[in-house]
């Protein structure tokens, strides 16, 4: 049996994806808008949907908004901005009860539907203009947003390393944008660009949870029709000139933040990105890893130290947070967990509970309807089909040669070290 | 073995408590993967000052022993269990809290023999002096990431100023100074006496058969003698009702200032469905106050004083409980009168309205639904709620007959100036 069946319809301008189940006591919407990252409309886009979810024409208020999200027995609404690779993703996401587990069997479903529509195709505009007032407190929020990245040191030393080792590529933009752009953003040219995301974006809607399928159909049908279009693809800057090189910033903090990024060179999609996800596990994705064992539990250097994979960019890239005179001896016992690995240096016991654990993760990520979101999405991204029983049985095929053959590939870009103002002296 | 239905939730519980004393629940998720199991201990950071079983003299142990004593017990002397939970597939964890220790597991497979290994880990001591002096670096980085983190460093000055002598007010990871102190034989003991069955409880949720699961636990239990265990005694200095500190400033390496507003309880002596009512009161009132549909919410956001960090949350356990509402602003001081401002009409009452509540409890039921879709949601509050004998499938009963009244009643009792205090988080070249 197949572990999720997700259905897929083509619909007006949308692909509509449904995935029926009945482990959920709620229901889930998710619209998901995807387009190339570009410094031209990183910015503007990263607002864009804070400003939709704050108010519409039939709740012009947020109060009013938020309210009538209340009565709907407190149906969440969030949004998310991010990067898939060289594009930015908007996602609206709603999750609304299902009656059958209420007292009050109101149906709720076509109500959340219709204010996701509501939200998307009917904002608080006017003569081609977004309410000013709506506008000016989300870019206050946003500048807000993009300083808090200063703030977490986790974050910021991450988006340090993504700056420096992704120089001239899209990827070095960060997901919220910049604060010099935001003063140039208008309720008029922000709305200009509205129509033309709605015109041009690569557009997904997911229902996840106990529905009717045919209902749900024609619900969307009724509420969301877009011109069709051809969706943009960005060419993936694929090969990149590798040097090595370190880079060091110096900053007020306590403890360093070690961040090495690797080019992997394989992406979603490609026939060897199964043995990339098993080769990232063995070596710094789980406690059991190589990265955890030798800079954690043998050397008591860092208290965290793992590996992540950015599937669509083909990146690996490592974070640890350590003492600032143990810099050159973690990335001396990194290194060498990298060369062990290209040298084939590990048991095929790790490898079995490598794959043991990335099967029971990817499992377990379906049991939550945002991760089946998520994970459904790579195929969108990447425009490739693969169902989840591929993807397993793909991973667990993975040999031990495939691996070494993956390892092999990757080559180290970037050191990124956040270090004390106290540091070397 | 117990069966305990939840008709509208379409949910069934299994229960039992076995000879050693130990309480077990098993609720069956249909469709889903994953099982997670919890096996917690009611022991936390405040459990600083006890009665060994069996001794004369009490002691009191360094700050952050429960916390070491969670991270030692993953270590055996073939290595560690992150490496069996692994080989099994499965993926292992734990946490301290104020009030509990849990470790837990989730997995897809192998559920039978992931949780014997949960049960005996947790259940199999072994400490040494170089492993314990081992452990000293890696909790040494653990409470340096958090010295760097000005949410953490907020969270805990707010509750820092509030109690002047609960342990409450102590980091759950200790400090490197405290921690220096720790030695296995101080382990051995906080172990001996918090981890007996009687003061523990184990959850299992997701796709299994209670009857199996039932069973093999009550064998492993079976294998192993334990001794009757008294209650624990554990002592708590006396606490004033008001605040230690009413204001503390730390300055940061940060860009954007962050501030929270506290109000201590005054000493909350509820448990059980008393406390369960205080608690779903509270945390009602405060969100007719401060949710995104609330005036207040409305004003703050609009006036550019919050932006979304904006959160507000009431924490209460067993002899400490305390409100914050705050975030990020670009003006603490502001931020920090208005919320004073906003707390003290409340308190006569401005907001709290019949159809604010009925829309607030919709607000929250739904909450529910959508927080007992996730396995660890149920098995981690499910363990809190017990542990302060409450019941967490009572949650929307008792949510349905709130009245305003009780809404009322709660903010005045909860609300007092000499109660506020304030944290506040600033840029270091800002004044």
């Amino acid at each position: 049996m197949a572990v999720i069946s997700e259905s897929i319809r083509d619909m007006k301008g949308y692909k509509l994806h449904i995935v029926k189940t009945e482990k959920f006591k709620t229901n889930t919407i998710v619209w998901k808008m995807k387009a190339p990252l570009t410094s031209e409309d990183v910015t503007k886009r990263a607002l864009l949907p804070y400003v939709l979810q704050s108010s519409s024409k039939a709740y012009p208020s947020t109060s009013k908004f938020r309210s009538y999200l209340d009565e709907l027995y407190g149906a969440n609404l969030y949004v998310d901005v991010s990067k898939k690779g060289e594009y930015q993703v908007l996602s609206f996401s709603l999750e609304i009860a299902n009656e059958k587990f209420l007292s009050d069997r109101d149906p709720l479903l076509k109500k959340g539907m219709q204010l996701m529509a509501e939200i998307l195709v009917n904002p608080l505009a006017d003569n081609e203009a977004f309410d000013r007032e709506t506008v000016e407190k989300e870019k206050r929020t946003l500048k807000q947003r993009i300083q808090a990245v200063y703030d977490d040191k986790m974050r910021y030393s991450n988006f340090r390393l993504v700056q420096e080792m992704c120089k001239n590529e899209p990827y070095a933009l960060h997901v919220n944008g910049e604060i010099d752009d935001i003063p140039q953003i208008d309720e008029k040219n922000l709305y200009e660009y509205y129509k033309k995301a709605f015109a041009e974006d690569e557009l997904d809607l997911f229902i996840i949870g106990d529905v009717d399928e045919t209902e749900v159909q024609s619900i969307a049908q009724e509420l969301l029709q877009f011109d069709e279009r051809t969706p943009k693809l960005n060419e993936a800057s694929k090969s990149v000139h590798v040097e090595e090189k370190t880079v060091k910033d110096k900053e007020d903090v306590k403890q360093g933040k070690l961040n090495i990024g690797y080019r992997t060179n394989v992406f979603y999609g490609d026939k060897d990105y199964y043995a990339l996800q098993v080769f990232n596990g063995i070596f710094g994705g789980f406690s059991h890893s190589k990265l955890f064992l030798n800079v954690r539990e043998k050397n008591s250097l860092a208290y965290y130290v793992a590996s992540r994979l950015e599937s669509h960019k083909g990146l690996m890239m490592v974070m640890s947070g350590i003492e600032f005179e143990n810099f050159e001896l973690a990335v001396k016992i990194i290194r060498e967990q990298m060369e062990a690995m290209q040298a084939g240096d590990f048991t095929d016991q790790e490898i079995e509970q490598t794959k043991a654990v990335i099967e029971n993760q990817m499992l377990e990520t379906m049991d939550t309807a945002r991760g089946m979101v998520e994970v459904l999405y790579h195929n969108v991204v990447s425009g490739q089909n693969v169902s989840l029983d591929d993807w397993l049985q793909g991973m667990s095929k993975t040999t031990k040669e495939e691996i070494v053959d993956v390892a092999k590939k990757v080559q180290l870009d970037t050191v990124y070290f956040l270090t004390g103002l106290e540091a070397d002296k | 073995m117990e069966k305990i239905t939840f008709e509208q939730l379409q949910e069934e519980m299994y229960y039992e408590k076995l000879n050693n004393g130990l309480d077990v629940y098993i609720l069956p998720k249909k469709g889903f993967n994953k099982t997670y199991a919890t096996f917690t201990t009611k022991y936390g950071s405040i459990d600083n000052h006890f009665l060994p079983p069996g001794k004369g003299d009490y002691v009191k142990v360094p700050d952050g022993i429960a916390h070491f004593l969670e991270h030692k017990l993953f270590e055996k002397e073939d290595g560690d269990v992150f490496q069996q939970f692994s080989k099994q597939g499965a993926s292992a964890n734990a946490f301290t809290s104020f009030t509990r220790t849990a470790y837990l597991f989730s997995s897809t497979s192998n559920v039978e023999k992931n949780l014997e290994t949960l049960i005996d880990f947790v259940q199999e001591p072994y400490f040494t002096e170089k492993t314990v002096e081992k452990e000293k670096g890696i909790i040494g980085q653990e409470i340096t990431m958090y010295d760097d983190n000005p949410d953490w460093r907020l969270y805990f000055g707010l509750i820092q100023n509030m109690y002047k002598n609960h342990p409450v007010s102590i980091d759950i990871a200790g400090t490197i100074d405290s921690i220096s102190h720790i030695t296995k034989d101080m382990l051995y003991e906080c172990y001996e006496t918090f981890y007996h069955p009687s003061n523990m409880l184990l959850f299992v949720v997701g796709q299994v058969n209670p009857d199996e699961i039932m069973g093999l636990i009550k064998e492993n239990q079976g294998k192993k003698e334990y001794k009757n265990q008294p209650e624990i005694k554990r002592v708590f200095d006396e606490e004033q009702a008001e605040v230690a500190e009413k204001k503390q400033v730390l300055k940061m390496n940060v860009q954007t200032s962050k501030c929270l507003v506290g109000i201590k309880a005054a000493n909350p002596t509820e448990s059980g469905k008393e406390m369960l009512k205080k608690e779903l009161s509270i945390n009602v009132m405060l969100d007719i106050l401060f949710g995104k549909s609330s005036e207040n919410y409305t004003e703050l956001y609009g006036s550019g004083l919050i932006d979304d960090t904006f959160s507000y949350d009431y924490t209460e356990e067993q002899g400490f409980g305390f409100a914050m509402v705050g975030g990020d602003t670009n003006e603490p001081d502001v931020l920090a009168s208005k919320l004073e401002t906003m707390l003290m009409e409340a308190k006569e009452g401005r907001g709290l309205t019949g159809d604010n509540l009925e829309r607030t409890k919709k607000k929250k039921i739904g909450a529910f639904l959508r927080a007992v879709n996730s396995p660890e949601y149920i098995a981690n509050q499910f363990t809190r709620y017990a542990f302060n004998d409450m019941d967490l499938f009572e949650v929307v009963p008792v949510l349905e007959s709130l009245t305003l009244d009780d809404i009322k009643q709660a903010a005045n009792k909860l609300i007092a100036e000499e109660r506020f205090t304030v944290c506040q988080v600033v840029p270091k070249d800002k004044k």
